[in-house]
């Protein structure tokens, strides 16, 4: 089993969720991050004073797979994430040994 | 003029009864005559004061409208527009700040204040002999407002009473006790208000325009009383605390404009009791203090956003809001003084002078008045105060007479330029009220119970460290 953890734009949330319901992914966490990579921030003045602001606000999608939709779905990602500019985003992929499901114990791939 | 009215009346009634017991014999010799008709002089006094209740009831309502209106520029007002200034850890500390006065001074003003302000004394502060509102009842005080209810005056003076200590919690919020926070107001108003308020618009008041003072100062609603008291004391405070922790180095800005924001419209419509208020009565001249007050605050919006929009490339929520407040501060003195196009220039100038103090002078100077108390109140109080010495004018309201009782010229544009001279000494007078009496309170309090919260208390925040609560409550399980 595979762990996708995409870190996308805010604004291509919406057309990464869709694009992923429609090859048959159904099931994700969604947090509200802030971080920065090489993207600059901005800054913001109140009353005169300069603040940077250099954490940006992101969308992070985390999904655990069976490890035959991990392609299909890196490349679905980046389809509907990609705008090319700095600041697009990231996929880490990483190995999961184990996923139990709570309500009745299933473990596996049984238990995605 | 109401009770004089009255007395009129009274004394009609005293004739009509006299003649009615003298005419009585003449009267039964007629029996044939029907029930007697009222006489031409009773019928005149029933109207004359049917005339007064009309006026009564006419401007009470609008007294009492305006009572509320000021009030409501505290809490919500004032406390939604500092809290939303401040960071998320202190925003129920600053909303406090704000609505204890409402509760502390509207005490003091029923036991004492009113009292030592609007009460005859000297020609610094009022007597005792309104003490526990004595003889404060429910017939007018001539001497400040003909056809209300002396109550009514009471009630809408307090108001003022409040917001002006509150004004002054934007300097030192984010550091400073609550119980000392409270100590000080107390003394505050004793000390500075109300010796201020007497001497501006108390009987036999030093500065009292209207009432004949040795100095007569224009202030219509409240330049000195109100906003250069509470400003420069609020600097003073600022100074004397020192700045927050972290402060400048750590970024410390505004946790939501969005409160600020709704906080600053609550007090440009409060304003309008404020400044339209200040007319005592709902005649012309209340319309003519809110025609200037809406125009004044435009421009100071138009001013402040303007030159940032200039430096900054940017126009700002914050910068038009606090536009708004510095515009709405300075045409108070001047508001039932000067035509709608002064207002227009007064606004503006407020606008733009409050905007470089907050943004340039501050940081030069470095000291940290957390939210620009001094900047916009105490900088726009001052202007506001020396412009309506300028612009004043006597077809708007003739204050000066001469003994004959022709109008004599007011602001130094209508040719009065001796006025401005007159505006310097009250805007001196409040300078140093603020700046002693401030100075005594804080180092009584600082000695007594201190004034700040220990460091780890400041990095906490003072929402839970002096409330035991937090503004934005995080429950895991809703």
């Amino acid at each position: 089993m595979t762990k996708i953890e995409a870190i996308i734009q805010t604004s291509k949330f919406e057309a990464v969720k869709n694009a992923l319901h429609d090859i048959g992914v159904d099931g994700m966490t969604v947090l509200e991050v802030r971080g920065h990579g090489r993207q600059k921030g901005h800054t913001e003045v109140y009353r005169g004073r300069e603040y940077t602001v250099d954490l940006i606000p992101k969308i992070k999608i985390e999904m655990v797979l069976a490890d035959d939709m991990v392609e299909k779905v890196e490349r679905t990602i980046v389809n509907a994430a990609q705008t090319g500019k700095i600041g697009d985003g990231k996929i880490f992929r990483s190995r999961i040994d184990e996923v139990i499901r709570i309500r009745n114990d299933e473990r596996g791939d049984n238990a995605l | 003029m109401m009770t004089l009215v009255r007395k009129t009346c009274a004394g009609r009634f005293l004739v009509a009864a006299v003649l009615l017991v003298v005419l009585t014999p003449a009267l039964r010799a007629q029996p044939s005559t029907g029930s007697a008709m009222p006489s031409d002089s009773d019928r005149l006094a029933k109207v004359e004061q049917q005339v007064a209740d009309a006026k009564t009831s006419a401007d009470n309502a609008w007294m009492l409208t305006s009572a509320a209106l000021v009030l409501m520029m505290t809490g919500p007002g004032l406390a939604l527009f500092y809290g939303g200034l401040v960071r998320k850890k202190n925003v129920l500390s600053t909303m406090m700040q704000s609505f204890a006065m409402m509760a502390l001074i509207s005490v003091l003003w029923a036991l004492c204040s009113y009292s030592l302000a609007f009460g005859s004394g000297t020609s610094f502060i009022g007597g005792f002999h309104h003490l526990f509102l004595k003889g404060v009842g429910l017939e007018p005080d001539p001497i400040y407002s003909a056809t209300i209810p002396q109550q009514t005056f009471m009630i809408y003076q307090l108001m003022f009473a409040i917001i002006t200590p509150a004004l002054i919690t934007g300097a030192f919020a984010e550091r400073m006790k609550f119980s000392a926070m409270a100590v000080f107001m107390v003394l505050w108003s004793f000390l500075v208000y109300d010796p201020m308020a007497h001497m501006v618009w108390g009987k036999g008041g030093l500065l009292n325009a209207a009432l004949g003072g040795r100095f007569p100062t224009l202030d219509f609603a409240g330049g000195t009383v109100v906003h250069i008291t509470s400003g420069v004391s609020a600097l003073v405070c600022a100074i004397y605390l020192g700045r927050r922790l972290g402060y400048p180095k750590q970024p410390m800005p505004p946790h939501s404009v969005v409160l600020s924001f709704v906080g600053a419209c609550l007090l440009w419509v409060g304003w309008f009791g404020f400044n339209a208020g200040s007319a005592l009565s709902a005649g012309p001249l209340a319309t003519s203090a809110f025609v200037t007050t809406h125009l004044a605050t435009a421009t100071g919006v138009i001013g402040w956003a303007g030159a940032e929009w200039l430096r900054n490339g940017k126009a700002s929520a914050l910068g038009a809001i606090s536009g708004a407040v510095a515009g709405l501060v300075a045409i108070t003195p001047a508001s039932g003084f000067v035509g709608p196009m002064s207002a227009l220039v007064i606004g503006l100038a407020a606008g733009i002078v409050c905007y470089l103090m907050v943004t340039r002078v501050k940081m030069r100077l470095g000291y940290d008045d957390s939210l620009d108390a001094f900047g916009v109140h105490g900088v726009g109080g001052t202007l506001g105060a020396i412009l309506t010495g300028i612009f004043a004018s006597s077809v708007v309201n003739p204050i000066f007479k001469d003994a004959k009782g022709t109008v004599l010229p007011s602001g130094m544009i209508e040719g009065n330029s001796h006025q401005i001279l007159n505006q310097l000494v009250g805007v001196g007078v409040a300078w140093i009220i603020a700046i002693v009496g401030t100075l005594v309170i804080l180092k009584i309090v600082d000695v007594t119970i201190g004034l700040r919260v220990s460091p780890e208390h400041e990095v906490q925040g003072l929402d839970l460290s002096q409330h035991g609560e937090e503004g934005y409550y995080w429950d895991v399980s809703t």
